[in-house]
């Protein structure tokens, strides 16, 4: 089982994140971050998540830490 | 549980300028992730451009020079020659690389000098307001062409990759992408092989990433992320141009 970390306060809600993950885990959802960012989250009920590091790979702000 | 992915030594713990979705970002970190794998980080001049990719020392732990409007591949040219054990490599724009540094670019190239250049291509003047560059795309609205790039005035986009790849000094060249899964492997791969020609003083090496401007675009990221790999792939394709010595 794997799980990621979203910065919130890194996040600037671009959703490239949510296009990417295979499985769908992370959306956007309507918290605000100190940027005014509406940030992305992960799923915390997820796990089929395979660490797969996709999100964070292609994440611009570096905001995505991959435990596995 | 371990840490599989984690912040590159290379790149400082700081927030960017960037905008949302802007490809800088995921460059950046790429660039920084092969300066660890070859353990560059102490050893690394990079040579700033002007435009969105000036603020290199802001986000990079290593040395950089901030060089004029498109003199990088000279300023870099300088720097190797003066400090031949030290790996030196530029970060430009389209704006910067293509239209104002065409000279000092071709020329970098065509003496085959062992430096690294990584070229980031969004068909836009980014930082200053979304004008018309040499590799916009025709028909593409900007701030100054609000009718599009047409054929008639302003010429066909230059394809750099190409033009470069005819040069007999150039040693590697290709033009990736970061904008799916696979092309993000794709892109790690050359950027590492790119630095690798110079660790191994193989010559010139130019990697051209495709990359989405949201904000001059006028699109979401997302739709800034779909177009690199329609509108842009299409008219600049990707793939590995030149590599001499196979590596």
């Amino acid at each position: 089982m794997a799980r990621i970390e979203i910065d919130e306060q890194r996040c600037k809600g671009c959703g490239l994140c949510t296009i990417i993950c295979p499985k769908q885990l992370i959306i956007l959802c309507s918290k605000v971050n100190n940027l005014g960012y509406t940030v992305a989250v992960f799923d915390p009920s997820a796990i089929n998540c395979t660490g797969c590091t996709l999100c964070a790979e292609i994440c611009p702000d570096v905001a995505i830490k991959v435990f596995k | 549980m371990q840490q599989v992915f984690k912040r590159p030594l290379s790149l400082k713990d700081v927030q960017t300028h960037f905008c949302p979705g802007c490809h800088h970002g995921t460059v950046h970190r790429m660039v920084a992730k092969a300066l660890d794998e070859y353990d560059l980080q102490k050893r690394t001049i990079g040579v700033a451009s002007i435009g969105c990719s000036v603020f290199l020392y802001s986000y990079f732990d290593i040395d950089v020079i901030e060089s004029p409007h498109g003199r990088a591949p000279a300023v870099a040219t300088g720097v190797k020659r003066a400090k031949p054990d030290s790996f030196v490599f530029t970060y430009q724009g389209d704006g910067d690389l293509a239209a104002i540094g065409t000279g000092e670019i071709i020329h970098a190239a065509n003496r085959g000098e062992n430096i690294s250049v990584i070229f980031v291509n969004n068909t836009t003047y980014g930082m200053t307001g979304g004008q018309m560059a040499p590799t916009t795309l025709l028909g593409q609205r900007t701030s100054t062409s609000p009718y599009g790039r047409s054929l008639e005035n302003e010429g066909a986009p230059i394809r750099v990759t190409e033009l470069l790849t005819n040069l007999e000094g150039v040693s590697f060249a290709a033009r990736v992408a970061v904008n799916n899964a696979k092309n993000l492997m794709d892109a790690k791969k050359q950027i590492k092989k790119a630095f690798r020609y110079q660790v191994e003083k193989k010559g010139f090496s130019f990697v051209e990433v495709l990359a989405a401007c949201p904000t001059n675009w006028g699109m979401t990221p997302i739709k800034a992320n779909e177009r690199v790999g329609t509108e842009l792939s299409d008219y600049f394709k990707l793939g590995v141009f030149k590599n001499v010595a196979n590596l």
